[in-house]
C-alpha cells in the first residue's frame, strides 16, 4: 500500500518534471524555429504579420540572396566573401593557437624552469583582460606590423588571444601526464619534439578537441575584433552580418537578414554536432578513472 | 676503477643538500642495490646515474668515461620504472622498438631483437597488445624487455616491483635474479624493501639521510650493521635494540639488562672488545633469531647464555612464535620454535647467542663492538 502510494506520488512528480522541461525546451528552441520559418517564406507574409506561422509559401530565395546578393556595407555580394574571410581566418587561428597551447602546456609540465609557474599565472591573467582593453594597444601593433585592415591581421590576433586558453588546458591535461614515460622516451634517445610528436600528442586526442571547439567558437563568433580591424574587403561574418541587417536602403528583408543569421551560427552548429560527444569526454578526462 | 664509478657525487636543491659525497665503485656483473626509506637520496642518486638529474658536484663515470653533461639517451643504460612508463599509444613490440628505433638501429636488426628478448621474457603473445590490455606482471616484463633490448653497459632498476601485488612481486624478483645470473649485466636497483635488497643484491648500501650508511654485501650488512640505523632498517623482524650496561663479572665483561619483573640480568659477552669499558652505557643489538629457547639455540655457538625472563606477548607465526619480554624498557622479540610451550605471564628462559650480538653508542648510534 505504502509503496504504490508512494509509486503514484512519484510518478506525478515525474510528469510535471517532463512537463516543465518540455515546456523550457521549446521555450528556448523557439528563437531558432522562428528564424528558421521566417527564412523560408517570402517577405510579404513576414510584413502581413504572424512570425510564429508556417510558411504558406516555401522559398529559398532568401537564402540564396543572403548568400551571394544581398546588399552588405556597399557591394550587393551576399554573405558569401566574408564567410570565406571567416574560414581564412579561423582555421588558421585555431590551428596555430592550439599547437602553440599544446607545446607551451608540454614544456610547463615536463620541461619546468625558473619562473615557470609565473609565467603560466601571466598566460593565464591574459584570458581574462577585456578585449576592449586590448584595442588600442592592438590596433597600434598591427599597425606597425603591417597587417592592419587584414585577414593575417585577424589572424595573428586571435592566435595571441588564445594562446592564454589553449595553455590553460593542455597544461592541465599534461600535468596529470606521467612524467616517467618523458623520462623512459629520454633515455631511450628522443628528443624534445621527437616526445612531443610520439609520446604526448597521440594522447592528447580528448583535450585538442576541446580546446578546438573552445577556439573555433570564440573565434568565429568573435565581433568587437572583426569589427575593430578589418577593412571592408576582411571583415568577417558576424561584421558582415552586422552589415546586412543594418544597411538602411530600401526596405528591411527580414526573411533575407534571418537566412543570413543562420548561415553565420551554422559552422560551429556543426564542429559542435561532429565533435560534441569528444568535447564531453574531454571535460570529464581525467575526473573518473577509466 | 670499477666498472661504473660514483666519485664524491653530491646533490642540492638550492641549499638543501639531498645526497651528500657518496662513492661507490661497482664492478662488471655486479647487481647493487640501493635501500632506504623514502626521502633517503636513492632515487636521486638513481637519476643522477641515468643523467635525469644533473649532478651537482663530483663525477659518475661509465667504463672509465665521465658521464657528467652526457645526455641519458648516450649514457648506454636502460631504465625500468616504477609505474613501467609503457607508452600508452604504441604496442608492446612497439615500446620495445622505440628505443632502438631512436638509436638509428635497422628494422630487420629490431625485429631480430624485439623476437629475442620476447622469447627470453615469454612475451611473445602479447606482442600487438596495448599497454592498457596488459595485466600489471605482463606490464613489468614488457618493461623489462624494453630495457633488455637495448643491451646497455648498466641496467638501472627503480622501485621495479612495487606495484604488483605481494605473490607476484615473488615470482618477478626470483626472475630478475634468474635474469640476472643468466645475463651477467651489470645492475643498480633501487628499493625500499630491505627483503628484496637482501635476496637480490650481490652489494647493498643503505641509505638514509642523504648519506650512504653502509656499503657491503647482505651477509656483513645483516651481521656487522655500522649503525643503529642499519641494523634497525635490514631485517624482518628488525633487531632488537635494548639499553644495556658493560660490567664485570668473574672476570669476564658482561652485559647488565634489567628485567621487566625489576630485576638485573647479566649476560657475558663473547668477546673482550668491551672489557676495557666497564660502567658505559650501551645499546645491545640483537637480532630476533638470536635469541631463542633453549633447545633451539645454535648449537655451534660457544656464548649462549640463559636468561629467565618474564613473558609479555607471544605470537604464533606458524613456523616460528615471536616472543616478547621487556627487557631495558623496550619490547624484545625473540624467535622461538612453533613447538614450545610458552604463554604470556610465564617466566622463561630465553637462550642469547651473544656471538651474535653487537654493540652500539647510544649518542653516536655507530658501532662499537
Amino acid at each position: 500500500m505504502a509503496t504504490t502510494h508512494a509509486k503514484s506520488g512519484n510518478s506525478i512528480g515525474r510528469i510535471v518534471l517532463y512537463t516543465l522541461l518540455v515546456f523550457f525546451c521549446i521555450y528556448y528552441l523557439l528563437p531558432l524555429y522562428v528564424m528558421l520559418v521566417n527564412s523560408l517564406k517570402p517577405l510579404s507574409e513576414i510584413t502581413a504579420g504572424g512570425m510564429m506561422a508556417l510558411p504558406q509559401e516555401w522559398t529559398i530565395a532568401p537564402w540564396l540572396s543572403a548568400w551571394s546578393s544581398a546588399q552588405v556595407g556597399v557591394e550587393a555580394t551576399g554573405l558569401r566573401p566574408y564567410f570565406l574571410n571567416s574560414i581564412i581566418m579561423v582555421v588558421p587561428a585555431v590551428a596555430l593557437s592550439t599547437i602553440v597551447g599544446a607545446l607551451n602546456g608540454y614544456v610547463l609540465t615536463k620541461w619546468p624552469f625558473r619562473g615557470a609557474t609565473i609565467l603560466f599565472g601571466l598566460l593565464l591573467f591574459g584570458c581574462f583582460i577585456p578585449f576592449q582593453m586590448v584595442l588600442i594597444p592592438m590596433a597600434r601593433m598591427l599597425g606597425l606590423m603591417g597587417l592592419a585592415g587584414s585577414v593575417p591581421g585577424l589572424i595573428f590576433v586571435h592566435f595571441v588571444y588564445g594562446i592564454g586558453f589553449s595553455t590553460l588546458y593542455f597544461r592541465n591535461y599534461y600535468a596529470a601526464f606521467p612524467t616517467e614515460l618523458v623520462r623512459a622516451a629520454q633515455i631511450d634517445g628522443a628528443g624534445f619534439f621527437r616526445i612531443f610528436w610520439r609520446i604526448l600528442l597521440p594522447s592528447s586526442g580528448p583535450i585538442a578537441v576541446v580546446c578546438i571547439i573552445w577556439q573555433f567558437t570564440n573565434i568565429w563568433n568573435d565581433f568587437l575584433f572583426g569589427a575593430s580591424f578589418s577593412d571592408f574587403d576582411s571583415q568577417p561574418m558576424t561584421v558582415a552580418l552586422n552589415n546586412l541587417v543594418q544597411s538602411s536602403t530600401g526596405v528591411k528583408e527580414y526573411n533575407v537578414h534571418f537566412a543570413g543569421a543562420i548561415m553565420a551560427a551554422l559552422p560551429t552548429l556543426l564542429v559542435y554536432i561532429v565533435a560534441g560527444r569528444y568535447f564531453v569526454r574531454g571535460l570529464m578526462a581525467g575526473s573518473v578513472k577509466g | 676503477m670499477g666498472f661504473l664509478d660514483i666519485k664524491q657525487a653530491t646533490k642540492s636543491y638550492g641549499a638543501v643538500q639531498v645526497l651528500h659525497e657518496t662513492d661507490i665503485s661497482i664492478e662488471e656483473g655486479e647487481f647493487l642495490v640501493l635501500v632506504g626509506p623514502s626521502g633517503c637520496g636513492k632515487s636521486t642518486l638513481l637519476n643522477m646515474i641515468a643523467g635525469l638529474e644533473n649532478i651537482t658536484s663530483g663525477e659518475i663515470a661509465i667504463r672509465g668515461k665521465s658521464m657528467n653533461g652526457v645526455k641519458p639517451a648516450d649514457r648506454n643504460i636502460a631504465m625500468v620504472f616504477q609505474s613501467y612508463a609503457l607508452y600508452p599509444n604504441m604496442t608492446v613490440s612497439g615500446n620495445i622498438s622505440f628505443g632502438m628505433e631512436m638509436h638509428g638501429i635497422e628494422k630487420s636488426e629490431r625485429e631480430k631483437r624485439i623476437s629475442q628478448v620476447s622469447d627470453l621474457l615469454q612475451i611473445k603473445h602479447l606482442l600487438d597488445r596495448k599497454p592498457g590490455q596488459l595485466s600489471g606482471g605482463q606490464r613489468q616484463r614488457v618493461a623489462m624487455g624494453r630495457a633488455l633490448v637495448r643491451e646497455p653497459d648498466v641496467f638501472l632498476f627503480d622501485e621495479p616491483l612495487s606495484n604488483l601485488d605481494a605473490k607476484l612481486r615473488v615470482d618477478m624478483r626470483t626472475e630478475i635474479k634468474k635474469l640476472h645470473q643468466k645475463l651477467g649485466t651489470t645492475i643498480v636497483y633501487v628499493t625500499h624493501d630491505q627483503i628484496e635488497a637482501l635476496t637480490l643484491s650481490t652489494r647493498i648500501a643503505v641509505m638514509f639521510g642523504g648519506y650512504v650508511q653502509q656499503l657491503g654485501t647482505p651477509k656483513e650488512i645483516y651481521d656487522n650493521p655500522a649503525n643503529m640505523f642499519v641494523a634497525g632498517f635490514m631485517g624482518s623482524p628488525s633487531m632488537n635494540l635494548f639499553p644495556a650496561k658493560v660490567v664485570s663479572e668473574n672476570g669476564q665483561s658482561a652485559a647488565e639488562v634489567s628485567l621487566a619483573n625489576g630485576t638485573k640480568a647479566s649476560i657475558p659477552f663473547a668477546t673482550e672488545e668491551l672489557a676495557s669499558d666497564v660502567g658505559r652505557d650501551i645499546i645491545l643489538g640483537i637480532r630476533p633469531e638470536a635469541i631463542t629457547d633453549r633447545d633451539g639455540a645454535d648449537r655451534n655457538s660457544q656464548a649462549v647464555h640463559i636468561v629467565e625472563a618474564p613473558v609479555e606477548v607471544t605470537e604464533p607465526a606458524g613456523s616460528d612464535t615471536f616472543v616478547v619480554s621487556q627487557i631495558g624498557g623496550k619490547d624484545v622479540t625473540g624467535r622461538f620454535r612453533a613447538d614450545v610451550a610458552v604463554n604470556a605471564g610465564d617466566t622463561f628462559p630465553f637462550a642469547f647467542n651473544m656471538e651474535k650480538a653487537v654493540a652500539f653508542d647510544p649518542q653516536s648510534e655507530n658501532r662499537i663492538a
